[in-house]
């Protein structure tokens, strides 16, 4: 008290009269809400929309599927069912869930079959676990061929956006040319060629044996053509960050370059990468259904869900279900991922968004 | 705008050009030449064939041979018929050109309508049915599509025939093949549209009192298509590689067909004729719709 007296100019608070404000108190006072990151802002956005949600749901429920139903199903995809470890020449171009004499005989005298949940096919192999394969070679031969025109286009088109000058000009012509070629031509091509000079020595490689040389010559294509579009894509990106405002403001203020990169180009470049792989993984799998269609695909006893729907034309009068499921399957496969994709850019892109 | 042109059609011919080598060299990577058949051929016999073809010549005097036959329109025999691949290509194009024409026209027409008809009744019905279908037909590969059209069309409710050369039997191959070009015509025209109606001449002529009618049509559509330009030459690329299984499923003695028994038989001058000749077309096409894209919008700077 002494002490405040002595200064006329003072507020004369006593400081005892005050007590400390409580944690709950303090928080209640924050007008910030909670700092998002970039990614957790667009995954909330991705949340929200429901045709994204709802194919993700899809794809994982499809994944857990492919996955999860070889281990469950007793049938393998390239050998005939058998009923008791006996050959059943009767179980062939089942219905969904029907069963064959041999197989009904087996049941009735007590014994126990596993459904053919889409019946079988004409050499009376399960059709659900061949479907399931298929599946999964469409769904690996999107994802693979996605990551390849990824890190190669990222590479190239990165290398191009910052050298620039006459080094992007150089690569960038090669990109044109690349580009104006016809794809699906080229690939045609390739597959043939690579199939025919690989195909003799398919059983001492790894890769052609697990693969199958035309499965290899789709990833060659896909390395060698299809990574021009995300090149462009990731150049053109760069170009224009690299000359926006708040780099320029980041470099005035001394950031170095390594700080520029992960903090200013990686996040804005990061969502449209991400979008566009999204969206390669539909549009391999259109091309690889499509070659295995042609019968440039997988090779024979391995499954994919063109040669299937392929298969399914010879016999479309008598047997139309063995069409359906197939082409159900890569309609549904390329619908999610190309709402996933559009829900992506939706999330991930503002500048995108109508 | 001429050296615009001028620097198109260079790029244009080294497509050509790489697309060539690409195809003749990767041909000539197969091992096994055409003589190595079951009847084993005297050595003699042998060497003769492969001078009258000029196989024992290197590879590269081989290519500029070939390239020469090119340019003078000789696309070399096929092995499979022994006829010239080039009366083979003309016929089949016809009908592949035929097809394939009937579609992009309907694809653009159809295609236009429904963009724009799904821009003005935005977030209404109409919009949604449009967007629901373009969005399942971009999901469609055009095999399954045209498998299905099969099976219900001619199989299940029989009321077109499968194909004979009536042009009643064109329509299912026709619809099959425009499914997924008019799809994305109508995405593009959509969002083009919204872009245009929310333009402030837009805005304009209807505070001036313009008729809506006329501000939709001469306003607002007008503007609105000048993307479609550019997707018609991606879009005819498709159609024609699209075609190679449509002609396939409803057996149409098209240039499509012609590739795949050229490529089951490994009938390989036949393959490169083809690949050459749908390649060609195609960066034409290209060539062609990036420059009336320059044309209808000078403001557009494509490099």
């Amino acid at each position: 008290m002494e002490a405040v007296k002595k200064n006329p100019l003072s507020m004369q608070i006593d400081p005892a009269l005050f007590e400390p404000a409580t944690e709950d108190e303090k928080q209640q006072q924050e007008v910030m809400s909670e700092s998002v990151t970039f990614f957790r802002d667009g995954m909330r956005k991705l949340m929200k929309n429901p045709l994204a949600v709802g194919s993700i749901i899809v794809l994982i429920l499809i994944i857990i599927t492919i996955i999860f139903a070889p281990l469950v199903v007793p049938y393998s995809y390239s050998g005939i069912a058998k009923v008791n470890g006996r050959r059943d020449r009767t179980n062939k171009n089942l219905s969904a869930f029907q069963y064959s004499q041999v197989e009904q005989e087996y049941i009735d005298q007590g014994g126990k079959v596993f459904p053919h949940i889409m019946g079988t096919d004409s050499l009376g192999r399960d059709y659900f676990i061949r479907v399931v394969y298929g599946a999964r070679v469409s769904l690996t031969v999107g994802l693979f061929a996605s990551i390849l025109v990824l890190i190669i286009g990222v590479i190239y088109g990165s290398i191009a956006g910052y050298a620039g000058g006459r080094t992007d000009l150089i690569m960038m012509r090669i990109v044109d040319i690349i580009y104006s070629l016809p794809d699906m031509l080229i690939i045609i091509l390739l597959s043939v060629v690579i199939k025919s000079s690989l195909g003799e020595d398919a059983s001492q490689n790894f890769v052609l044996k697990t693969f199958g040389a035309n499965m290899v010559s789709i990833f060659i294509v896909f390395g060698l053509l299809y990574w021009v579009g995300m090149a462009r894509l990731v150049r053109g990106q760069i170009l224009t960050i690299k000359n926006n405002e708040y780099i320029l403001a980041a470099r005035a203020i001394g950031a170095k370059p390594a700080h520029i990169i992960r903090k200013h180009i990686i996040p804005n470049c990061i969502s449209v990468i991400i979008i566009t792989t999204a969206l390669q993984i539909p549009s391999a799998i259109f091309t690889e259904s499509f070659l295995s269609f042609v019968g440039m695909g997988v090779e024979a006893p391995m499954p994919s869900l063109g040669s299937l729907a392929n298969t399914a034309r010879q016999g479309l009068q008598s047997y139309p279900d063995k069409l359906i499921y197939p082409a159900v399957l890569i309609v549904l496969i390329v619908l999610a991922f190309n709402l996933l994709g559009d829900g992506l850019r939706d999330a991930f892109d503002p500048k995108l968004r109508r | 705008m001429g050296r615009y042109v001028f620097k198109r059609i260079l790029l244009a011919l080294v497509s050509i050009f790489i697309i060539c080598l690409i195809t003749f060299f990767a041909m000539n990577a197969i091992p096994g030449g055409p003589f190595n058949s079951e009847k084993a051929l005297s050595a003699a016999t042998k060497a003769a064939l492969e001078a009258r073809y000029n196989l024992d010549k290197p590879v590269h005097i081989q290519f500029i041979l070939y390239m020469r036959n090119l340019l003078h329109g000789d696309f070399g025999v096929s092995l499979k018929t022994g006829r010239e691949i080039s009366t083979t290509l003309s016929s089949c194009f016809k009908v592949s050109a035929r097809l394939g024409l009937t579609a992009a026209v309907f694809a653009i027409i159809f295609g236009i309508i429904l963009g724009a008809l799904a821009a003005l009744f935005r977030n209404r019905w109409p919009d949604r049915i449009i967007v629901f279908f373009t969005t399942l037909f971009t999901a469609m590969p055009s095999f399954v599509f045209a498998t299905l059209l099969l099976l219900v069309f001619c199989i299940e409710l029989k009321v077109l025939p499968v194909f004979d050369a009536s042009s009643r039997s064109y329509i299912l191959p026709v619809i099959a093949l425009m499914a997924y070009p008019m799809a994305y015509v109508t995405r593009l025209t959509k969002t083009s549209m919204l872009d245009a109606l929310n333009q402030d001449y837009v805005r304009t002529a209807r505070a001036k009192g313009v008729p809506m009618v006329s501000v939709i049509f001469k306003h607002a559509l007008r503007n609105a298509l000048i993307p479609v330009i550019t997707y018609v030459g991606p879009m005819l690329a498709y159609i024609l590689t699209g075609s190679l299984v449509v002609e396939n499923i409803f057996t149409i003695g098209g240039l499509g067909q012609q590739f795949v028994k050229a490529i089951s038989n490994r009938d390989y001058p036949l393959i490169m004729a083809t690949t050459i000749f749908l390649a060609v077309v195609m960066v034409i096409c290209n060539l062609l719709s990036d420059i009336a894209y320059k044309i209808v919008d000078p403001r557009i700077t494509l490099d």
